[in-house]
């Protein structure tokens, strides 16, 4: 799993990799917010963990097709499943990979943006712990809609398509966790429903993944 | 019982039932409509709107109902392999669509003049929103795949992957958002259904939407069978 690991990380932040592009797009896409809605600080402040959240959940839906396709169109995919490694074992290297280069830097991001957002800053722990949490159940539903898709040509818009429904939950319990923290309220519950499924979904989706593969590689 | 899933039987004791079937449900929703839309008390409140429930409720319940086959039809496909059960989710799909497609467009008919709007981010709207996307994902991911059986086995364990997520997505937005609708109109709890005057009927019509769904998944499964078929032949006729 290590050399795994090693390999995809070096391949995500080497040239072309595409490294920086989910954290740019995050930038990008909270610059334009308030083109769209207007420049009032009160309502751009109210709006800011909620933007942040849908943001971050872009960003790392936009990273999502690179994870099983670029190995899967040079035959690496099939050498990694013949390698004496289980599939779900590579499932979790790849949601692994693609948090560290996506999930972990948006999650330092945020709070940095959350300022041109006129995020107040007593919810920049929220946002980020918020974003902390839940990135990784991002990661792990997108290595699962990547995995169903990886045998589709130009997949990328219906990958959208299957993942979006599926990060529903999470984005509900994550933001209204932002949410509660700026505005400083009680925030257990959502946090620990959020916790849950992200626990859930690291521990489960995998093998889910792993067998989806296991049927698009057959 | 398992032998009727063998696509020759299938074939031939589903060719007999579908008239039978699609008659029944005629008779019901002739029936449940008609006694409901012209022969019950208009409500003291909601006024002749009241009626669109013989649609919505229904609908609604189908819509539901669709996706748990779909979901029973997935895990028997990925246990027992019978490809009419494959076959079968895939036929569902779409009229699983259609009801929860009516649902919500008679909802926000009725939603306009009841509670001043046609949309409203209530927990149970959202959730049947939700569903809807379900379905296209489903429906997008079947028309993707070549491969029969390969479409066939992704598609079953996004179903059951979806199914999990759903449930949950029910019951985040419950958290999220404090409701505009009303509860259950009916439930096996005799005590919080509705009238029986407006009950009768709406058992007669929620009877002929179920006869009616299931008329429609044996004619597409049917549908699907022959397109196979025919498949099969063009590859063989090269």
């Amino acid at each position: 799993m290590i050399p795994l690991l090693r390999r995809d990380l070096m391949l995500a932040t080497r040239a072309g990799g595409g490294f920086g592009l989910a954290l740019v797009f995050f930038l990008i896409v909270i610059v334009l917010v308030p083109f769209g809605v207007g420049p009032e600080t009160d309502i751009l402040s109210r709006i800011a963990p909620g933007i942040l959240w849908v943001a971050a959940l872009l960003a790392a839906l936009l990273s999502l097709d690179r994870i099983f396709a670029l190995d899967h169109e040079d035959g690496t995919l099939t050498l990694i499943a013949t390698a004496p490694v289980p599939l779900e074992t590579v499932a979790v290297a790849k949601s692994l990979v693609h948090w560290i280069t996506t999930g972990l830097p948006l999650t330092i991001a945020a709070p940095f943006l959350g300022v041109l957002l006129q995020l107040d800053p007593a919810g920049f722990a929220a946002v980020a712990g918020s974003l902390l949490l839940g990135t990784p159940a991002l990661s792990v539903i997108g290595t699962f809609g990547a995995a169903l898709t990886v045998g589709v040509r130009r997949g990328g818009l219906l990958l959208s398509l299957l993942v979006l429904p599926l990060y529903v939950p999470t984005l509900i319990f994550g933001a209204e966790v932002a949410r509660r923290g700026v505005a400083e309220l009680e925030l257990t519950t959502p946090l620990l429903m959020l916790a849950g499924i992200t626990a859930g979904a690291v521990a489960l989706l995998p093998f889910a993944t792993a067998a989806v593969l296991r049927m698009n590689l057959r | 019982m398992w032998e009727y899933a063998n696509p020759k039987r299938f074939m031939g004791w589903t060719a007999p039932v579908l008239p039978w079937a699609f008659g029944l449900s005629a008779v019901c929703l002739t029936i449940g409509l008609i006694w409901g839309f012209f022969f019950t008390p208009v409500d003291f409140r909601q006024g002749s709107t009241v009626k669109i429930i013989y649609l919505h409720v229904p609908s609604a319940l189908m819509a539901i109902n669709a996706w748990v086959m779909m979901l029973m039809a997935s895990l028997i496909w990925l246990v027992r392999r019978h490809h009419v059960s494959a076959l079968a989710a895939k036929a569902a799909a779409p009229v699983g669509v259609a009801m929860t497609l009516i649902a919500l467009a008679t909802g926000a008919i009725w939603g306009q003049p009841m509670w001043g709007t046609y949309w409203a981010w209530d927990p149970r709207l959202t959730s049947f929103l939700i569903l809807f996307l379900f379905y296209l994902g489903y429906m997008a991911l079947w028309a993707a795949i070549e491969d029969p059986d390969t479409a066939a086995d992704l598609t079953s364990v996004l179903c059951i992957v979806g199914s999990v997520f759903a449930f949950l997505s029910r019951y985040a937005v419950n958290f999220w958002n404090q409701g505009l609708h009303q509860g259950a109109s009916l439930s096996l709890d005799k005590e919080k259904n509705v009238a029986d005057v407006f009950y009768q009927p709406l058992l007669f019509a929620i009877g002929g939407f179920v006869i009616l769904f299931f008329a429609l998944v044996l004619l597409r499964t049917r549908t699907e069978i022959r397109k196979r078929r025919i498949g099969a032949l063009q590859r063989r006729e090269g």
